[in-house]
């Protein structure tokens, strides 16, 4: 490790700390300066990286994984055009070393130009979360020709409800971790002027967060609609809960089909949604809204966060390239109970949560399954995925249901490279 | 966060109409002084570390009340904090510590000797005594907004003038993250170990990244001199022990407070402190003499009198849970402990303490007794 040596300087003159990590232990020896109002980059100069370096032997994310002293000395000094750091973009992977069902990130961008300027630990970090895929050579493919989709209609015996999500940022204002409020308020003013735009089975009304009516709050929880102030460490430690409830909100059509959050873990995070086994329509609709949202802001001079490496952009580099969890709630009471139901879902490239969402755990035999990737394959190639899967654990479930035998199926094939 | 003047400067491409908190629904002392008018005169500026306005009130943005207690709802980064953002920190320091002005100075008393009494609290009723402050290292950030670095180098500091104390005051540092299951659990037994914030109010503000790294606890043998590493603030002191002796809790907390102030100065530091605004502390509230100093006390009957609120206020005293901050009373039993942090000396408010809970325990006998307190009740100090 680095080795430790201090320099005295006398009286009022402003001195060197220098800090070293030993294996294992912290070996520091400082002087202080006697004066106050040393500047910020003064201070930084005089820490070291490795004085600054997390405490990282606890933790299990893909952050930890990844940063290694050098990496964090390189970068720790940067910052994006926005100001943000990469201090800042690691904080909720130092304060929150695990999480007990998934391998979390351990970061978030603040922006667009943070996958940029951090490139050096995001990519490695991308690679790991997105199986190998490695934004500095390869492409990513967006699809959304919903017309594509076959045997998109499931069981609806054991098919509880299909739904389709994914995120959108708009290019020019910085993500939730980071924003200003005058950047949320603008993000918000963006959407809900392009949302007024949509017709027919798309048009809706909005719900500011500061604002709804009582009533209108209990309907929206009764509808599953509403979103709460985040309680996740997770997003909490990245600072996306900054100034609740301002400049958030619910927008949804008049069906209860297609619904935008705003400003919350993402600028904007569209659901397309219904009761039933429809996933086609669903995802229909999905495509269609999201196009149209898209032509509406581009009319007023905006444009999504996207690029041919990492596809759209979003808060979270688990959500970049598609963004998109395309999922059912399924009764699967047989299939669930055996021993091979985990091995099925990972060769399926599925995964299963709780009926509450990814931080809970499955109630009674109702699983929440859908895709586990999310870059370097396209929204078509995801959904129909889900929808080849969803079929082969319903067929599994009757097999077993009649006494029968399943089988695992073989892993299916990763993009294409 | 860590030389957070991230975004001030984007900040500015935007009016302050635009960046000005919606406080509509807010009741902290920050919400009610902080108009559009003083957040555009004051956003564009920031510490020499990078302390922003936005930094300031974060906490008190996201925390539009609380339940028991009217908030703060600022914090400071740094020492210079409340130079720089005067305009909105000394109105609120005036609302919070009793009219306290601008150009009034904070007097400084920790000779234990200048106690009267406070050795005689009824232990039948007085079932532990505690005092409290906190201290800050001048030149490290503060809590919210120091880096991993230096709150390293301040737990190193701490680490090695606490090492130095003996005696009575003789004892040993467990750093949070190295602790073994048995220390922690000896920790928990005893009611010193602290855990990570929960309150919304510490973690809105950013005190509790990193956690638990360069966190721990240190206390003597004796178990009645504790020191809090870089919980809320740098250091956290703690003198306590059962029963009604404050004299004693106080003297030890003075002398262990000295003590520990010069060994720090022997190696070129010092406490932040300044003549108007006495120790340096992060949350406001703090100012002055950082001290509550008070007792868990059985006091069902005088609790439910109708008087009791009015008593209190007039004693400057304030009541809370045994659980802390946060709680309501259990039992009967109450936390009694002084109001007032800035505008008088450590003595002054010990002073309170010891002469307020006396009486209160006098009017309990009464009540017990089925005997009128009227005659007992106090004048407005």
């Amino acid at each position: 490790m680095a080795s430790m040596f201090t320099r005295m300087l006398s009286g009022r003159n402003t001195a060197v700390i220098m800090a070293s990590l030993g294996a294992g232990t912290l070996v520091s020896s400082y002087v202080m300066m006697t004066e106050s109002g040393v500047s910020a980059g003064e201070k930084k100069k005089l820490y070291p990286p490795s004085a600054d370096f997390p405490d990282l032997r606890k933790h299990n994310n893909c952050m930890a994984a990844t940063l290694t002293p050098t990496i964090y000395g390189s970068l720790r000094d940067k910052l994006t055009p926005n100001n943000w750091s990469l201090d800042q973009c690691i904080q909720t992977g130092v304060d929150n070393p695990g999480h007990p069902f998934i391998k979390t990130v351990g970061m978030v961008a603040g922006d667009e130009e943070s996958y940029e300027v951090f490139a050096g630990i995001f990519n490695p970090v991308i690679k790991d979360r997105h199986n190998g895929y490695d934004p500095t050579t390869m492409k990513h493919p967006t699809d959304l020709d919903s017309s594509k989709i076959t045997s998109g209609m499931f069981d609806e015996n054991y098919v509880l409800s299909s739904r389709v999500r994914t995120g959108r940022s708009i290019r020019g204002l910085s993500l939730p971790p980071a924003c200003t409020r005058a950047e949320r308020r603008e993000v918000e003013r963006v959407v809900v002027q392009a949302l007024s735009g949509l017709k027919e089975d798309l048009a809706g009304k909005y719900y500011s967060l500061t604002e709804m009516t009582e009533q209108e709050q209990q309907q929206l929880i009764d509808d599953h609609f509403l979103f709460d102030k985040p309680v996740s460490p997770l997003l909490t430690c990245a600072g996306m809960a900054r100034d609740w409830p301002d400049a958030r909100g619910i927008w949804h059509n008049n069906e209860k089909t297609f619904l935008i959050w705003i400003n919350e873990e993402d600028h904007s995070r569209v659901i397309s949604m219904e009761k039933g086994g429809n996933m086609k329509r669903v995802f229909e609709r999905f495509c269609r809204g999201l196009k149209e949202v898209e032509r509406l802001i581009q009319e007023r001079g905006w444009e999504f966060m996207w690029n041919e490496h990492l596809g759209y952009i979003l808060t979270c580099p688990s959500n970049l390239g598609t963004g998109l969890r395309a999922g059912v709630h399924v009764r699967l009471p047989l299939l669930s109970k055996d021993l091979r139901f985990n091995k099925i879902l990972d060769n399926l490239r599925l995964q299963k949560r709780g009926t509450g969402g990814v931080d809970t755990a499955a109630v009674g035999d109702t699983f929440d399954i859908s895709n586990l990737d999310r870059l370097g394959k396209s929204e078509v190639e995801l959904v129909q995925c889900v929808i080849d899967g969803v079929n082969y654990l319903i067929d599994c479930e009757k097999n077993l249901e009649k006494g029968q035998d399943i089988t695992v199926p073989p892993p299916v094939t990763q993009f294409r490279k | 966060m860590p030389f957070g003047n991230t975004h001030n400067q984007l900040k500015m491409n935007y009016s302050a109409e635009q960046e000005y908190p919606d406080l509509s629904k807010h009741n902290n002392h920050m919400a009610k002084v902080l108009t559009p008018e003083m957040y555009a005169s004051l956003r564009d500026k920031q510490t020499p570390s990078g302390f922003t306005l936005d930094d300031v009130i974060q906490t008190g943005v996201d925390n539009p009340g609380h339940p028991f207690i009217m908030t703060v709802g600022c914090v400071a980064g740094d020492e210079e904090t409340y130079e720089v953002f005067k305009d909105l920190l000394d109105p609120i320091i005036e609302d919070r510590h009793g009219g306290y002005k601008p150009t009034d100075k904070h007097k400084t008393d920790l000779n234990p000797d200048n106690l009267q009494g406070g050795d005689d609290l009824d232990p039948n009723y007085v079932l532990s005594s505690r005092v409290r402050t906190g201290r800050s290292i001048r030149g490290f950030c503060l809590p919210p907004h120091c880096s991993r670095g230096e709150r390293r180098g301040i737990e190193s500091l701490s680490v090695e003038a606490l090492g130095v104390l003996d005696g009575d005051l003789n004892g040993k540092y467990y750093a949070l993250k190295d602790m073994t299951d048995e220390e922690q659990q000896q920790l928990i037994d005893d009611h010193f170990l602290f855990d990570k914030p929960v309150s919304p109010l510490l973690l809105a503000s950013g005190m509790a990244r990193d956690w638990p790294d360069g966190r721990g606890i240190w206390h003597n043998d004796n178990k009645t001199f504790l020191v809090w590493v870089n919980e809320e603030d740098h250091l956290r002191v703690i003198s306590m022990q059962k029963g009604g002796n404050m004299k004693e809790v106080f003297n030890r907390f003075c002398t262990g407070l000295t003590k520990i102030e010069e060994l720090f100065k022997e190696k070129g530091h010092e406490f932040m402190w300044n003549e108007h605004l006495g120790y340096v502390l992060t949350c406001p509230s703090n100012l002055g003499t950082g001290l509550r100093g008070g007792v868990h006390v059985k006091l069902p009957n005088v609790s439910k009198h109708e008087k009791f609120s009015e008593i209190l206020k007039r004693l400057r005293l304030q009541k809370r849970g045994t659980g802390g901050v946060d709680t309501a009373a259990v039992g009967g039993v109450f936390d009694i402990s002084n109001a007032d942090r800035l505008g008088f000396s450590e003595v002054e408010l010990v002073q309170m303490v010891v002469d307020g809970v006396k009486l209160l325990v006098e009017m309990e006998k009464r009540l017990e007794a089925g005997q009128s307190i009227d005659d007992l009740m106090p004048e407005q100090k």
